[in-house]
């Protein structure tokens, strides 16, 4: 499902090095160290306080960092801060539009703030409202437009200056799922275009669209890899899909069976994640002496969501640093 | 830099033509909050009871009295041969006040001799007191002369002579308190909650990560606030002189001037305390306290700082609106130019400077 890598040499757009931020005695980020080429769209994964906003905001250079050290566009974030904000883009999580200005006068100011003026402001307006399909719209308030609309006017307004890289915090929160492919069809288009793209979110959908993925939980970075090499490293045997006539109630019974590492309903099948190839075989018998013998069972693919669970499982059972 | 403030400046005015409440609030209120104060917080006295002892029984000390009561400051309560009841009267509190004429009144005028008249008050309230002795003075300045048909310049004890504003009207003397008062009040409020706006609505996030400067973004969000409140002030002015007959007797550009530096420091300070709150309403509620009452009452607008204890006249050396109103009383009452309130100007300057620089610095750190 993840798009194909651009075929350009690799070279090093974000790169981070033991990076780490402490507020007071809490550590938000900790020893973080991950390089993010040209071209790639780098997904950053982790629930809400994982640290995935802290790092971003680091890499913008409106955070300093506590140690380490961070570069993006070749500057470093820590001394450098001003040249990094020329060249790059970022939408925050949260709305970074003047909801009570039109599209065309926030495309404006946004232009002004990135120094932007006279005909190159006009022709770079021209084509953020050609790419977020607003043309129609330029004269309408944005507080007035769709969720899926206002997304894509934010992204619009912070690639007018052309940056080589884009921050994206949680960009897609409340849009509706044609409006969010739209959308990460315009990012494809921007990293096909050599735009090296930074995104974060907790939505596997949208996690599965990237090129490599980061894992952070708890501030530390658990696991960075494709989705390919990350789903190949789940260990075989451990998953099922199996059909049921009653798979809300077989759900039921499996989620108090030992062994059961996760059990999850997808359509009129159930997932079934076991801690080992042995334990699989139990799960047929297990069902069948609860009443509930499954009509189909076969061996299933790891979801991205599997793998992360696992992932963030296994740190919490290895001993702290 | 001049294009990218100009840019915050444009996005502001926009969003102040938008939020037409606001824009309202900022050119209304003052006016508003003008003509409340202007007929309400008067210091004028009215229907003075005044008693009178009059010794004299002429043609003299008659006129005297018509002039008192012509004045339309003062009715009379009592007319006493003798001055000996007038401190039941005053302890009953039904005289306010005591005008007492010498037996030799006449006498010492015709043989132009010098001469007073006697006039007592209740100092209980002392501000009261001070107005109707005011009134008192004037009208025997005024009305001396024709008393005798002489000149009776040389024979009064005191000739007193007000200069600038010669009835003592308070509302002349207060209108450029009050208009400290308000453009103080609504520049500080103004700013800080634009600041603080872009705070709340999570867009001072977006805006840091632009390579827009600190400072660009101030001056950018300050200029548009400047523009309004400067409307407010001329308008407020106009209204003074309209509806108070307050006189502008100076010279309108150097009224302007000092204006703009007097709201600079206010807008300054406006977006100081931005950098401290991170809500509208915590911004609107220190913005409120740090200018109202300073300028309410450490600037000499209702108090005059020469009366106020030693420490609080140092603090108020720290209260901008207490230069300008100094040399607001200058420019509009005297007419003089600027050497005459130069210091006064340079201390605005210094508030606005030292400000800007605190405000500036702040932003840098904290937003």
């Amino acid at each position: 499902m993840s798009a194909a890598r651009p075929a350009a040499a690799p070279e090093t757009v974000v790169s981070a090095r033991e990076l780490s931020r402490r507020f007071g005695d809490f550590v938000a980020v900790d020893r973080v160290s991950f390089e993010v080429e040209r071209g790639e769209i780098f997904g950053f994964l982790g629930s809400n306080g994982a640290g995935k906003t802290t790092t971003i905001r680091i890499l913008c250079g409106l955070l300093a960092p506590s140690s380490g050290t961070a570069s993006v566009a070749g500057f470093d974030v820590a001394t450098e801060a001003a040249r990094i904000k020329t060249r790059i883009g970022y939408m925050s999580q949260r709305f970074s539009l003047y909801a009570d200005l039109s599209v065309d006068e926030n495309l404006r100011f946004w232009g002004g703030a990135y120094r932007l003026w006279g005909a190159e402001l006009e022709s770079r307006r021209g084509w953020a409202l050609a790419a977020a399909g607003l043309e129609e719209l330029r004269s309408t308030l944005v507080r007035e437009l769709p969720g899926g609309y206002r997304q894509r006017l934010a992204l619009g307004c912070a690639l007018l200056h052309r940056p080589p890289v884009v921050f994206l915090d949680e960009p897609t929160g409340g849009v509706d799922p044609e409006a969010r492919r739209r959308f990460w069809d315009l990012i494809d288009e921007l990293a096909a275009g050599g735009t090296t793209v930074f995104v974060t979110t907790h939505s596997m959908d949208e996690a599965e669209r990237c090129h490599r993925v980061a894992l952070m939980h708890a501030g530390r970075l658990l696991a960075l890899d494709t989705i390919r090499a990350l789903k190949a490293a789940f260990p075989a045997g451990c998953v099922l899909d199996l059909a049921s006539p009653q798979p809300v109630a077989a759900m039921t019974l499996l989620e108090g069976t030992p062994g059961i590492e996760d059990v999850a309903l997808f359509g009129d099948r159930v997932h079934v994640v076991v801690d080992s190839p042995e334990r699989a075989a139990g799960v047929a018998a297990a069902l069948a002496s609860g009443g509930q013998p499954p009509t189909a069972i076969e061996p299933g693919a790891p979801s991205l969501e599997d793998v992360f669970i696992k992932v963030i499982r296994d740190a919490g059972a290895r001993p702290g640093p | 830099m001049i294009r990218r403030i100009l840019a915050v400046t444009v996005k502001e005015l926009l969003q102040l033509r938008r939020d037409w409440r606001t824009a309202l609030a900022l050119l209304g209120m003052p006016v508003l909050l003008l003509m409340i104060y202007g007929y309400a917080l008067s210091f004028d006295v009215q229907d003075i009871r005044l008693a009178v002892v009059d010794s004299s029984r002429s043609a003299a000390s008659r006129q005297l009295l018509q002039a008192f009561l012509q004045s339309g400051y003062f009715v009379q309560v009592a007319v006493l041969d003798d001055p000996r009841p007038l401190d039941a009267l005053f302890d009953s509190g039904r005289a306010q006040a005591a005008l007492v004429i010498p037996r030799d009144l006449a006498a010492d005028l015709a043989a132009r001799r010098p001469t007073g008249v006697q006039f007592v008050l209740d100092g209980s309230d002392s501000q009261t007191a001070n107005t109707i002795l005011g009134y008192a003075r004037q009208i025997v300045a005024t009305a001396g002369p024709p008393l005798a048909g002489l000149e009776l310049e040389p024979r009064v004890a005191a000739r007193p002579l007000v200069w600038y504003n010669p009835n003592l009207e308070s509302s002349i003397f207060l209108v450029p308190g009050l208009l400290a008062f308000i453009l103080m009040v609504s520049s500080v409020i103004a700013t800080a909650l634009a600041v603080v706006r872009e705070k709340e609505r999570g867009t001072m996030e977006s805006l840091r990560a632009t390579p827009l400067l600190a400072l660009e973004l101030l001056l950018g969000k300050t200029l548009p606030y400047l523009l309004v409140a400067s409307v407010a002030a001329a308008t407020s002015l106009a209204l003074a002189w309209a509806l108070f007959e307050v006189p502008v007797r100076g010279d309108i550009v150097w009224l302007a001037a000092v204006t703009v530096l007097f709201l600079a420091g206010g807008l300054g300070w406006g977006v100081f305390i931005s950098t401290l709150a991170d809500t509208q309403q915590v911004a609107f509620q220190l913005g409120l306290l740090s200018s109202m009452l300073p300028t309410l009452l450490l600037s000499g607008f209702i108090f005059p700082i020469s009366s106020m204890p030693p420490a609080l006249q140092a603090i108020s050396h720290i209260v901008p609106a207490r230069y300008y109103i100094a040399a607001l009383r200058e420019i509009v009452l005297k007419g003089v130019g600027p050497e005459v309130w130069w210091s006064e100007a340079l201390a605005l300057v210094a508030y606005g400077a030292v400000v800007l620089v605190l405000a500036t610095a702040r932003t840098v750190r904290s937003l």
